[in-house]
């Protein structure tokens, strides 16, 4: 009998979920508020999502009700995006050790 | 037009690159490179998107001008946000997160067929599944996170709204939400589908408005779990490798934040989820008893003094340093102590300000390097040997009543051993209990001078003194 897909990417689930266990765990407790807006910027990736969705419409209407909301899924996922990662960017800029070496 | 098996391949090399993403996290050295994967990880992902659709028509166009709307409206706010400001803009994110998975669960419910998925009425019963969980646990994100952010932007009144019957009604919302996804199911009725959002809707909102200000950080923590589960619960529906990895990755993440954060408070999860901190507890007894005991104050002359007799000094910030931006005018009171070589390090209560390691990133800003900031188990011990603790905007993470009074009902949370320096600086604007709502027995120490000011301005006028 043949194994359904649908149990190799419930594998895939449950051993990313203790991948990210261990790995969040060894996040420095410091960089806890970067982690949060990382975390946030990554789970946009439901952009590819709202990009299927939004490429549904045929060439006749570019716009009906389902590809409508692909396109509104597509803005919030890009506002998180562009604004998580940047954000994450600009915290992660501000994190220096003791001026030793300048001067 | 690439085959479904390269894209699949190249989605799991995306889902490896946010792995390194949150990797990179585990010291400030490595996470520039680390931030650097993700945004590579995210730019294969979209691209690998776009070649498995094939489709360049002019639907591809809108696509490209919402990314660029939306980006730009990103881009900015990046930009602009203050720092003392991260915690509501990380409530926000979620919600958009959350909503973004609502509205591409929506979208694939209306039309399967653009995802594989079966045609309308008759979707097939593991996507359905899958679709309608995503968007639930999207749809609560999305108005829990609003709440939440509402509270922290102080539009809405930080205090717990409790009710009567507030837990049975949610207990009742929690299984209708299961029963209607099983009847959605059986039935792929697409009224079904828009009563759950409702529903899911709802009780986002109800779970959320009983939880104080200061239990923020579990909150968002969990926010932050939920908008990863979302995302995972859309990933099995679009099979896709990325999102499912993210999916898990982000849940975990939050999820083990939470549980920092009602550790940080020595309260189980339920408890704080449960809400109304302090509601249940305090009558007037002991309130009468406080306002005979004595306090002592000062001015920042004295506090100056103080210090500079100093040979070492503990500064405790919290929340109220936040609420002051009394962060830049600290760092300079700190640079005047080491000159008159003084040695300075910072204590940092895990549930210190609104969200995990809203102390740390607002230290950071004003050029505090990192390595003279710690954490509560590393600092401890140090707080015996030191001169003088400055406290800055905390207090529950101050009270020895945690480790003394078995009644109170901080009992048992970890606090910093404050009260062991030499002498003790409280900046506060006046006795006025926190959080919790319980009398500081710190304030009325003897070796407890209370300095009473705005934050910044007392810091200010320190460093002019010394």
């Amino acid at each position: 009998m043949e194994i359904d897909p649908l149990i190799f990417r419930l594998s895939i689930f449950i051993l990313s979920i203790f991948v990210g266990y261990y790995v969040v765990w060894s996040v420095t407790p410091s960089l806890h508020t970067p982690l949060m807006s990382v975390t946030n910027a990554i789970s946009s990736v439901i952009i590819v999502g709202a990009i299927i969705a939004g490429l549904s419409g045929n060439s006749e209407s570019v716009f009906n009700t389902s590809s409508f909301f692909g396109f509104l899924a597509i803005a919030l996922a890009a506002i998180n995006i562009f604004g998580g990662f940047l954000v994450t960017q600009r915290m992660l800029a501000m994190y220096k050790k003791k001026k030793k070496d300048k001067h | 037009m690439i085959s479904a098996n390269l894209s699949a391949i190249f989605y799991l090399v995306s889902g490896v690159l946010f792995i390194l993403a949150l990797r990179g996290l585990s010291s400030p050295e490595t996470s520039r490179q680390g931030n650097l994967f993700g945004i590579l990880g995210m730019i294969i992902a979209v691209t690998v998107t776009f070649l498995s659709t094939g489709n360049f028509s002019t639907g591809f166009l809108f696509v490209l001008i919402f990314i660029l709307i939306g980006g730009s409206i990103g881009a900015f706010i990046a930009y602009r946000i203050p720092m003392t400001a991260m915690p509501e803009l990380v409530a926000g994110f979620h919600s958009l997160v959350g909503l973004a998975a609502v509205f591409v669960a929506i979208s694939a419910f209306l039309n399967p067929e653009a995802f594989n998925l079966g045609f309308p009425g008759n979707i097939k019963l593991g996507s359905l599944i899958e679709m309608s969980i995503g968007a639930a646990v999207g749809a609560i994100t999305f108005s829990g996170s609003v709440i939440a952010f509402l509270k922290l932007q102080g539009i809405m009144s930080g205090s717990p709204i409790t009710f009567k019957g507030q837990h049975p009604l949610n207990a009742v919302i929690l299984i209708s939400i299961v029963v209607l996804i099983y009847l959605l199911c059986s039935t792929q009725n697409s009224n079904l589908f828009w009563i759950l959002l409702a529903v899911s809707f709802l009780i986002g909102f109800l779970l959320i408005i009983p939880i104080g200000g200061a239990d923020m950080p579990v909150v968002i923590s969990m926010l932050n779990s939920y908008s990863g589960w979302a995302a995972a619960g859309i990933g099995f529906t679009l099979e896709n490798t990325a999102l499912i990895i993210t999916g898990a990755l982000v849940g975990s993440s939050g999820a083990i934040l939470s549980y920092i954060m009602c550790k940080g408070m020595n309260r189980s999860f339920f408890n704080v989820i449960l809400g109304g901190f302090g509601a249940t507890e305090e009558d007037t007894s002991n309130s009468s008893s406080k306002e005979q005991r004595p306090v002592k104050s000062g001015n920042a002359d004295d506090a100056a003094f103080l210090m500079k007799n100093a040979s070492s000094v503990i500064i405790v910030p919290g929340y109220g340093m936040a609420v002051a931006q009394a962060q830049h005018a600290l760092r300079e009171m700190v640079d005047t102590l080491k000159k008159n070589d003084i040695k300075v390090s910072y204590a940092i209560h895990p549930v210190a300000g609104r969200m995990p390691g809203h102390m740390n990133v607002l230290l950071a800003e004003a050029n505090v390097p990192y390595d003279e900031v710690f954490e509560l188990e590393e600092i401890n011990n140090d707080f015996a040997n030191a001169d003088v603790a400055f406290v800055i905007g905390a207090n529950d993470v101050t009270n020895p009543v945690a480790k003394t009074d078995p009644q109170s009902p901080i009992y048992g949370m970890p606090v910093l051993d404050v009260e062991k320096c030499k002498s003790v600086l409280f900046v506060k604007r006046s006795l006025s209990p926190g959080y919790a709502g319980i009398d500081n027995d710190l304030f009325y120490k003897e070796n407890t001078l209370m300095l009473f000011a705005d934050a910044k301005k007392m810091t200010e006028d320190i460093t002019k003194n010394l």
